[in-house]
């Protein structure tokens, strides 16, 4: 697609692109360049000499139980805060999509959180469910759980997983009900006409229906888990009790850190890249929301 | 029209209002113990009911800061991540409906290049890039100041395409009207692209806005000084000592601060922000 009316400048438009360009130039392309060329390299142990190792910072990543646990974590993380944040959403977009009074009001109530940013999201779940003076544990101590997330590590990972599909409820929520309101009435009637109960047409009708919104938001919940839950691990657990909440992007974070290894660093840097891509590519192929070029 | 049935409306008012409470219980928590007398919560005896501190604990988060060490009013913090919210928003929407403008309406070399260039951006997040970023900001002096917390989260293609998008719907004739007029390319983008995006500014803007405001993982690597602190990195350092120091009404109050602006655009600029978070999704 082109415009066929344009205008004709030789400088001009190198101008104008000149300030995104510099910047994506220098904060994207130089440091992800970087990235890879540390990833091939191995530094001794007084940083006085590099030198070049082809794979082996890949291979030492693979070879580490702890790594490929993280990989393991990473994902089932993602998978239980995507279905369970979907779940509930879909569940209210339900109900909010259907003819009541005060359908407004339901939406600015559920949509707010959206704003809330991920440190809060942990600091407000880590006071709600401390050990020793959240509200919630007295009644979980009441109800006999040995509740303790600061040592119990199974406990910590639900901690972060319902802290981080509370967060995303409401982005979930608003794509559902657009969704939903755009699934025509007159199929939904005519279902009805055909004799087939809520449930059923919920099941046979609108659900099939839905599913582009679904995948679409399957994808983007995982590349939430993946990023956007760094914030609420740090402060609620920072990646611990030993290592059980600490995802691929805290490890990365934790691990230059300590200013270790550079070369496994980087290592773990560009899987992620190729894991967002990955994921990116599988979005635009599969959720027909494709860019025109 | 569906019938609904009396039973499946009334079930349907209660879950959504099961919903909202889910959704809002831990936030009411943080405003009631924001008001309460720490010695009480670090007993574990926290009312459910509001006490009676709540100017107090106000104030001094916001003119004095926690009782630390390193205290910091949580106000100062709030006018760091203003400015890096407006920094990322304003900034990102300037470099990028200009560079969208020069693709769309102008024929160049390597234009399309220019503009894969800019789109692969898209795919990659910050924080997959933390610490190569950071040696750059860090060799071009930039740590600690505005300009390092905003310039690398402005490097992003989403506004980019959708301006360029939203350029493409624009009517030909308009562009051959403003010519006939004997308008360049600076005053037709002035005079009629520009008043014609407004909208879309606007919604682009609530949506930079909340993320630029929410940042959190590079605002923290960048910043060392205790003055230079945004609010999202102030908070977590004011639960870094050990619990027992951890001034819980305070902390409240500066989570409550925290997610004020934002919470606030999105629920009175609703429609805009709306519009933008399904624009800005690809």
């Amino acid at each position: 697609m082109q415009k066929q009316s344009i205008f004709q400048s030789k400088l001009l438009p190198y101008a104008l692109v000149a300030p995104q360009l510099a910047i994506v130039l220098i904060f994207f392309y130089w440091p992800a360049a970087q990235a890879v060329i540390q990833s091939f390299l191995l530094q001794d142990a007084f940083g006085l000499s590099t030198s070049f190792v082809w794979f082996e910072n890949y291979l030492e990543l693979f070879k580490d139980p702890a790594y490929f646990a993280a990989i393991v974590r990473t994902f089932a993380f993602s998978f239980a805060i995507a279905v369970s944040s979907l779940s509930f959403a879909l569940l209210l977009a339900v109900m909010a999509d259907k003819p009541l009074r005060g359908s407004t009001l339901y939406r600015t109530l559920l949509i707010w959180p959206y704003a809330v940013a991920p440190p809060v999201v942990g600091v407000l779940w880590v006071f709600m469910l401390h050990p020793s003076l959240g509200v919630l544990s007295r009644y979980l101590r009441a109800m006999g759980v040995d509740w303790n997330p600061l040592l119990n590590g199974d406990q910590a990972a639900a901690l972060i997983i319902l802290a981080a599909a509370w967060k995303q409820i409401s982005y979930n929520f608003l794509f559902f009900l657009a969704g939903l309101q755009s699934i025509p009435k007159s199929v939904i009637e005519a279902a009805a006409i055909d004799g087939a109960r809520p449930m059923r047409r919920f099941w046979t009708v609108i659900f099939p229906l839905l599913s582009p919104t679904i995948f679409f938001l399957l994808v983007i919940n995982i590349v939430y888990a993946f990023f956007d839950t760094f914030g609420i691990i740090d402060t609620m657990t920072r990646g611990g009790p030993g290592k059980a909440t600490e995802t691929l992007v805290y490890k990365v974070y934790t691990d230059g850190l300590l200013g270790g290894n550079l070369g496994s660093s980087a290592a773990q840097s560009v899987i992620l890249m190729v894991i967002v891509v990955v994921l990116t590519g599988i979005q635009f192929r599969f959720v027909e929301r494709k860019v025109t070029y | 029209m569906v019938e609904e049935e009396g039973f499946q409306r009334y079930l349907a008012h209660i879950i959504l209002w099961i919903g909202i409470a889910i959704v809002a219980f831990p936030v009411y928590l943080a405003l009631v113990a924001s008001t309460q007398d720490n010695a009480v919560i670090a007993n574990g005896q926290m009312s459910l009911l509001p006490g009676g501190h709540f100017l107090e604990t106000y104030y001094q988060t916001l003119f004095v800061g926690t009782s630390g060490s390193t205290r910091e009013p949580v106000l100062n913090m709030m006018l760091n991540s203003l400015i890096m919210a407006l920094l990322i928003a304003v900034g990102k929407i300037a470099i990028s409906i200009i560079s969208a403008y020069a693709i769309v309406y102008f024929r160049f070399p390597f234009r399309m290049a220019i503009f894969w260039i800019i789109f692969i951006t898209l795919m990659l997040p910050v924080e997959v890039r933390i610490y190569p970023t950071y040696k750059i900001v860090a060799d071009l002096h930039l740590l600690d100041s505005y300009a390092g917390l905003s310039l690398p989260l402005i490097a992003s293609a989403t506004a980019t395409l959708l301006f360029r998008q939203f350029f493409m719907t624009v009517p030909d004739e308009l562009l051959e009207a403003s010519r006939i007029d004997g308008a360049g390319p600076f005053r037709f983008f002035w005079d009629t692209l520009l008043p014609l995006s407004r909208t879309n500014m606007a919604a682009l803007f609530v949506i930079l806005f909340i993320l630029g405001w929410n940042q959190y993982l590079w605002p923290l690597l960048i910043t060392t000084r205790d003055d230079m602190q945004t609010i999202q990195v102030g908070i977590r350092k004011m639960i870094t000592t050990t619990d027992a120091l951890t001034e819980w009404p305070v902390v409240m109050a500066t989570a409550l601060l925290a997610m004020l602006p934002p919470v606030f655009v999105v629920v009175v600029m609703q429609k805009l922000f709306v519009r933008g978070l399904v624009e800005t999704e690809k």
